[in-house]
């Protein structure tokens, strides 16, 4: 068995009667920026969700730090895996450090409800996160991509060596998924471990320095995204004819669809491209 | 030592014994706080002057000293303080519990009048007075088991792997008017004088509560403001949604289950007491929310409000007229006003 913290076993997850990830094992590898991709419906929220504990596998169990971990007390959980959900919510009028500030939950008690350390997790979350001149305007009167940096903000604030994002790009725009994605390769470098599902398989390439493909609830490939993304991953997972170029910035794997349907010009796609697969026009 | 520290987001925390022991209030919410005390002693100071027994202020303070005549001191400390202090006690649990629900069910109409809860207690003294023509305290025992047997039925009607916060309120309410048209046969069934008395149940008065449903009530509250401490922080913790909850070490369910048994437990109380007193949980949760410009549920001001407002009501009811209302009654109305505001304001935004 490896040391690394986190880990899934033989995991059997379900919603009601509709079995979505059947016997899974997979290794989060300590200090990496694992990244989560497959096709809708693959699983890979799912997956997300039961590594954060957020659905109980009907069979195997997920392990943190080497003890099934809903044996380990809640709270504990919480100060060593953090979580950003798709869809947190925020209560009305909530300002940014009172948001920030309830990170802090997991390191606090009905006697010790405030303590220098939480303010110093705090002011250091919003310092990382840029949004320290924020500090007391309301949230719902932010932008998208300020917003969502808050969020980080207050998963960042519960300080917890493990983090996990459930697409968190999914409502920015392009310059703002660039910026988060940054922001979490740099909080990757500082040390802790990121686990995120992303929807875009290039930005994936890009940050990831490890790939986890589903596809129909099942691992298919797992590595370095220049180990594991290859063209006919992407055919049999996406059902995608694509071309894969090294990308001109980076070096990592660029992924070129090959089906370019333009629109109004009465144009087909040539019979040679569909070929590749022929499942989708 | 004591020490105050500024947390930032306009709230303060206070560190005792050298930062083992801190606690954090919100400085905009002690103010409104201060604010909702004092206005809550000025109308129980009226309440003690006001009546056809004329008091002046003076002499409540003389009473209150330790003076006065017999007469005097009958009047206000046998008569008029127990009950003014009754319906600032009964105010504050039902505050409390509105902001529970509402907390609970993430909607501004979660509140245990709407909900059914009283409703359900309806049923429950009309059981007692039909079947087993009870009196005050046969009556009691009919509202506490009427409305925690209805929230019950409530929460497992609403129970699919977890109770959600919006089926809660929607099922609430189908119960409620269930519930409602069980009550109109009931009392069409009933006779005469057995129709009339839980009429005037139903209307929820503080007429002829005194010391003994004071220190009752009080002790009740007493015995579930631990409850109350111990689960606030989670609740707010809960506001955030499920994920964000389970995430940073909340157990939602439990935590659910017990925010919804001492908030049923809390309107219980007070439905046992004086019969239903609607609207004072809907409207002070929000109206503290309002004052103290916080987000999410507060249970301090909360309480503080419902214990202002029930007061205040409760003066009302007795002298603004001229002439006696059931403080239910009055609560009706409080609770019409405020939709208005409410309407109002939210059409200026």
């Amino acid at each position: 068995m490896t040391g690394n913290r986190l880990q899934a076993h033989a995991v059997t997850l379900r919603y009601g009667e509709r079995t979505v990830v059947q016997d899974l094992s997979v290794t989060i590898p300590d200090g990496s920026f694992t990244v989560i991709v497959g096709p809708n419906a693959c699983g890979k929220s799912t997956l997300l969700k039961a590594l954060s504990r957020l659905l109980a596998p009907r069979q195997g169990e997920i392990v943190l730090d080497g003890a099934n971990i809903r044996s380990l007390p809640t709270k504990e959980v919480a100060r060593r895996l953090g979580l950003l959900p798709q869809t947190p919510l925020a209560p009305d009028g909530i300002t940014v450090v009172d948001l920030v500030a309830r990170g802090r939950y997991p390191h606090q008690s009905l006697f010790r409800q405030w303590s220098a350390t939480d303010r110093q997790a705090v002011a250091e979350a919003m310092a990382v996160t840029g949004i320290s001149d924020l500090a007391g305007e309301p949230v719902d009167q932010l932008s998208g991509g300020q917003r969502q940096r808050v969020w980080i903000a207050m998963v960042l604030a519960q300080e917890t060596p493990l983090l996990l994002l459930d697409e968190p790009t999914t409502f920015l725009d392009i310059a703002h998924q660039i910026e988060l994605l940054d922001l979490l390769a740099g909080l990757n470098t500082a040390g802790r471990t990121v686990v995120a599902v992303l929807h875009d398989l290039n930005q994936a390439c890009r940050y990831a320095t490890h790939l986890i493909a589903m596809h129909k609830g099942t691992i298919v490939a797992e590595g370095p995204p220049s180990v594991a993304i290859s063209e006919e991953l992407v055919a049999t997972v996406f059902g995608l004819p694509a071309l894969i170029i090294p990308d001109p910035v980076t070096g990592t794997p660029l992924i070129v669809p090959r089906n370019p349907v333009r629109r109004g010009s009465g144009l087909t796609v040539p019979a040679d491209v569909l070929s590749q697969d022929g499942a989708r026009p | 030592m004591n020490r105050l520290q500024d947390v930032g987001d306009g709230s303060v925390a206070l560190a005792m014994a050298g930062g083992r022991l801190s606690v954090r209030l919100s400085r905009r919410g002690l103010l409104a706080s201060g604010l909702m005390l004092a206005a809550s002693l000025v109308f129980v100071l009226l309440s003690l002057t006001s009546g056809d027994y004329a008091i002046t202020p003076g002499d409540v303070v003389r009473v209150l000293a330790g003076g006065g005549d017999d007469m005097l001191r009958l009047v206000v400390l046998e008569w008029r303080l127990p009950r003014a202090c009754l319906a600032v006690v009964l105010g504050m649990a039902l505050g409390i519990s509105g902001a529970i629900f509402q907390s609970l069910t993430r909607n501004p109409l979660g509140s245990p009048d709407i909900m059914g809860f009283s409703v359900g207690s309806y049923t429950g003294v009309l059981i007692v007075m039909l079947v087993f023509s009870g009196g005050y305290a046969e009556t009691s025992v009919g509202a506490l088991v009427g409305g925690i047997g209805t929230a019950a039925a409530i929460y497992l009607l609403t129970w699919r792997r977890g109770v959600d916060g919006f089926r809660l309120v929607v099922v609430g309410i189908g119960v409620a008017a269930m519930l409602s048209a069980a009550n109109v046969w009931l009392i069409r069934k009933a006779d005469l004088q057995v129709a009339i008395s839980a009429a005037q149940w139903a209307a929820g008065s503080l007429n002829g509560l005194g010391r003994e449903q004071l220190a009752a009530t009080s002790f009740c509250l007493l015995l579930l403001l631990p409850a109350v401490f111990v689960l606030s922080r989670p609740m707010r913790q809960l506001e955030l949604g499920q994920a964000v909850a389970v995430a940073s070490g909340v157990l939602p369910e439990r935590t659910r289950l017990f925010l919804a048994l001492v908030g049923v437990a809390l309107v219980a109380v007070v439905t046992a007491t004086a019969g239903p007193i609607a609207f004072v949980a809907l409207a002070a949760p929000q109206l503290a929310r309002r004052l103290s410009r916080s987000a999410g549920a507060l249970l301090l001001p909360s309480a503080l409000m419902g214990g202002l407002l029930l007061v205040m009501a409760d003066w009302a009811a007795q002298h603004a007229l001229g002439f006696q209302l059931p403080v239910g009654i009055m609560t009706f109305n409080i609770g019409g006003l405020y939709f208005l505001w409410l309407l109002a304001s939210d059409g200026r935004k």
